[in-house]
């Protein structure tokens, strides 16, 4: 379990990104931090894997203080994977690519070639393992990044904007990976304003405004409320929206996944064409 | 030395009587600097210099950053004198210390209070700049162009330094920690990215760039424009002045350390 | 009778294969587009809608290289006899990386680069950058550096400074992947009411079409490099819906929902494409 108690932290120029913040995060746990940008979620992240130390406050992962272990200890346990995966890459094939934080952590070499080749091909990239990074397109680097950081099992897994660039396809996969993921107790992070994504694969939202959590919940129930959506600089998924507008017809409010959506209005049309029949 | 030593050298928006003189003529007070230092290695010389800079300091509001860049000279200045205490008196050692303080002051001066901007007009303005521009790369704009777009670059770079390290060290990667050469070679999963970004970036802006009609068939026009006005000129004509009295007295005379 | 706008983009049989690159990156386009028309151009990735995109402004042939085939007409000029540079005059475009395409050390200065460019004389310029700032509310920024601005400022910055060429058409490549919802739905409305005030046409590349739907009234839909629906965005989402669903592209959830309740027989007609047309139409629909 990763916790962090009352934390709290402002950058060398003065500027406050952090202000006691209380979060807990265990395996299994699916948790989207969303927020303005400079909100602070990047800054947030960074405290999970020991990047910054906070200014006040501490964390604990799994029992051990973070500004008592170094950042290479701690990411044995927290993977975190930037948002801009050119951000990462520098070696001559895929595979050496992904292989680099395993060698890192001084796995034996027959340990970390299975672990290559397994990673490879949970993402689909086994066809790419002897290819230079740098010749894939953008969204094939953002998975190379994210093998490179999974190839070494981390218990928490932290991804800063995985959707962004990514069309609709991506997205589902991207979505569908994470599912595995948490549901073989990891716990999965996620920070992203893209509200539809959120809206659909339910998480648990922790809303972050200045630097401060503002809500957490499961995320129809947040992503429904306007003042906080727009307090975050976010937008209500089209599907609370819609029954926004639909509310005189008495559907509830919280509604942010089609599927659900889709539930509800059967009901009432089913209704609505009865009247109907029962009319005409 | 960190970085800290560089604010030494940043600019500032500020809007002083110093900021606001051409940058050809703050570069003309450089160099009315320049030259009597490096002719001279009179001790009294040096003081009279430093000292003739410090009303620019106090008027640019420029001289507590500047208080900072002879901090990070402290080393450097300490490493010349006991140099030259070997190669020398130790009069000659103190000279050559503050020489180098006078150098370093007046280009901490200079950069301080010249916007990379105005500098680029500047050099866009000096025929010798707009020939080697036309040579190298085709058109006389290029090249001023390509140092402002340099020193607009530098603050996105850094914040890209800074993200790549935190990145690696994700991914486990000390870069505290082996002998030399281990150092060594674990900043190539460093360099490596940060070279591929700052090229992808200068790519990027090359194609916005060609995308707003740079360079330009008919030649560029410019919406700001430097204007030499009467204190400029005065400057200049001093500064003129120092320089052809320091060349003369250099000839006729022998000035000695102290 | 009113006279239908000119033809302002007409490309014949477009293509185009980058040097080294295994196939070719777009083929066989054969597009025309309308003055004043606000066209949302999307597909997966890969299929070449930003290719198309580079040759409408002449960064195809000019800054990539490759084997161009047909013909592409932009406001009157054939894309390959012109230089980018006369064509930036016609042709505006809005990178997606916000930071990328401000050159200058202050937002004046980079909204003046591109009239600068076109060697205008200075009270030309001065006005054009006041317009600019004006029309974009940027005019609070003038004196901020590139870095200091948030992802909103700097893109809206960027639209000013195309905006200051005076083009014709504006093309806007994912121009908002990196900025929050609220400010990606404030730059959209921003470039849907340029368009009106100005008579300007207006290209979009999105992947998430619930953010245009509301201003594009046509959508071009592109795979592996060819065009594969051309039409007005409500008739496409709605006979084309299974076609688009199955390339990947993001269709709006309205859309997508409207699209289930009619195959199970509880609503019918055009299928929505945002959330004020969905609501009254359901609406409609259980009032009856």
């Amino acid at each position: 379990m990763i916790t962090l108690e009352k934390v709290s932290f402002t950058y060398r120029s003065g500027q406050r990104a952090l202000q006691e913040i209380d979060l807990n995060l265990e395996g299994g746990d699916f948790i989207a931090i969303m927020g303005e940008n400079g909100a602070g979620k990047t800054t947030l992240a960074k405290h999970l894997n020991g990047l910054l130390k906070p200014s006040q406050g501490r964390v604990l992962v799994d029992g051990e203080d973070t500004r008592k272990v170094s950042v290479a200890k701690l990411s044995r346990k927290v993977g975190l994977v930037f948002q801009n995966p050119d951000h990462l890459l520098f070696s001559e094939t895929v595979k050496e690519e992904v292989a680099f934080g395993l060698k890192n952590f001084g796995f034996a070499a027959d340990v970390v070639d299975n672990q290559v080749i397994r990673t490879l091909e949970a993402l689909g990239l086994s066809e790419y393992a002897e290819t230079s990074p740098f010749l894939l397109s953008g969204g094939e680097r953002k998975r190379v990044a994210l093998a490179a950081i999974l190839a070494t099992e981390p218990d928490y897994l932290i991804l800063d904007e995985p959707t962004i660039g990514q069309d609709y396809q991506q997205k589902e996969r991207l979505r569908n990976f994470i599912l595995q993921l948490y549901s073989q107790g990891k716990a999965v992070v996620m920070i992203t304003h893209d509200v539809e994504f959120v809206a659909e694969s339910n998480p648990k939202v922790v809303l972050l405004s200045q630097g401060k959590i503002l809500a957490r919940g499961p995320a129809d129930s947040i992503l429904s409320k306007d003042e906080l959506v727009k307090k975050a600089s976010l937008v209500r998924p089209q599907m609370s929206r819609l029954f926004g507008e639909l509310a005189k017809y008495g559907l509830p409010s919280d509604v942010v996944d089609v599927h659900r959506a889709r539930i509800l209005l059967e009901e009432k049309l089913s209704e609505a064409k009865v009247r109907v029949a029962q009319n005409s | 030395m960190s970085l800290r030593t560089l604010e030494g050298f940043k600019f500032s928006t500020l809007k002083t009587p110093v900021h606001l003189l051409d940058p050809r003529t703050k570069f003309l007070i450089v160099i009315a600097v320049l030259v009597p230092a490096l002719l001279f290695a009179n001790i009294y010389v040096m003081i009279a210099l430093l000292l003739s800079q410090l009303p620019l300091l106090l008027v640019g509001k420029v001289a507590r950053r500047w208080a900072l860049s002879l901090r990070a000279g402290v080393f450097l200045s300490a490493l010349i004198f006991v140099v030259n205490l070997f190669t020398g008196s130790y009069l000659s050692a103190i000279a050559l210390t503050l020489r180098f303080l006078v150098l370093l002051t007046s280009f901490s001066l200079f950069f301080m209070t010249t916007s990379p901007d105005d500098l680029g007009l500047a050099l866009d303005r000096i025929g010798a700049v707009r020939w080697l521009s036309r040579r190298w790369l085709g058109y006389p704009n290029a090249l001023s162009f390509t140092f402002t777009t340099a020193v607009r670059l530098v603050p996105t770079l850094a914040v890209d330094a800074q993200t790549v390290v935190d990145a690696q060290r994700s991914r486990g990667l000390e870069l505290d920690k082996g002998n030399l050469l281990k150092r060594v070679r674990n900043y190539i999963p460093i360099l490596i990215p940060l070279l591929l970004i700052a090229i992808r970036r200068s790519l990027e802006l090359a194609e916005a760039l060609e995308s707003r009609g740079f360079p330009g068939k008919e030649g560029r026009t410019s919406l700001f424009q430097l204007k030499l006005r009467p204190v400029d000129y005065a400057i200049i004509a001093f500064s003129l002045a120092i320089i052809g009295i320091s060349f003369w007295v250099y000839f006729h005379y022998k000035i000695p350390v102290l | 009778m009113a006279n239908a706008p000119r033809e302002i983009i007409i490309a014949k049989n477009l293509g185009f294969q980058y040097v080294g690159a295994r196939r070719a990156a777009i083929q066989g386009i054969d597009l025309s587009i309308r003055e004043n028309e606000f066209i949302l151009l999307t597909g997966p990735s890969g299929c070449g809608k930003t290719s198309l995109c580079r040759c409408l402004n002449g960064l195809i042939p000019n800054f990539y290289q490759g084997e161009w085939t047909g013909e592409l007409l932009v406001d009157g000029l054939s894309v390959t006899t012109q230089l980018t540079s006369e064509l930036s005059r016609r042709v505006g475009y809005v990178f997606q990386n916000p930071e990328n395409q401000l050159f200058a050390l202050t937002v004046e200065k980079d909204i003046a680069f591109g009239p600068e460019n076109l060697g205008l004389s200075r009270e030309e310029i001065r006005r054009r950058v006041d317009e600019a700032m004006n029309v974009t509310g940027t005019l609070p920024l003038k004196d901020l550096a590139p870095y200091e601005l948030s992802g909103g400022q700097q893109q809206r910055v960027a639209l000013a400074g195309v905006l200051a060429m005076k083009p014709s058409v504006i093309v806007l490549d994912e121009p908002t992947s990196f900025l929050d919802p609220r400010t990606a739905e404030e730059v959209m409305r921003a470039t849907d009411d340029l368009r009106r005030e100005l008579g300007l046409t207006i290209v979009v590349v999105e992947h998430r079409l619930d953010l245009v739907a509301r201003y594009a009234e046509r959508i071009v839909v592109m795979d592996a490099g060819k065009i594969v629906a051309d039409g007005d965005l409500e008739e496409t989402l709605d006979e084309k819906f299974d076609l688009l669903e199955g390339l990947g592209v993001g269709v709006p959830r309205v859309s997508l929902l409207w699209t289930m309740l009619r195959r199970d027989g509880l609503v019918s007609g055009k299928v929505p494409t945002h959330v004020e047309s969905a609501a009254s139409s359901l609406g409609g629909m259980m009032n009856q």
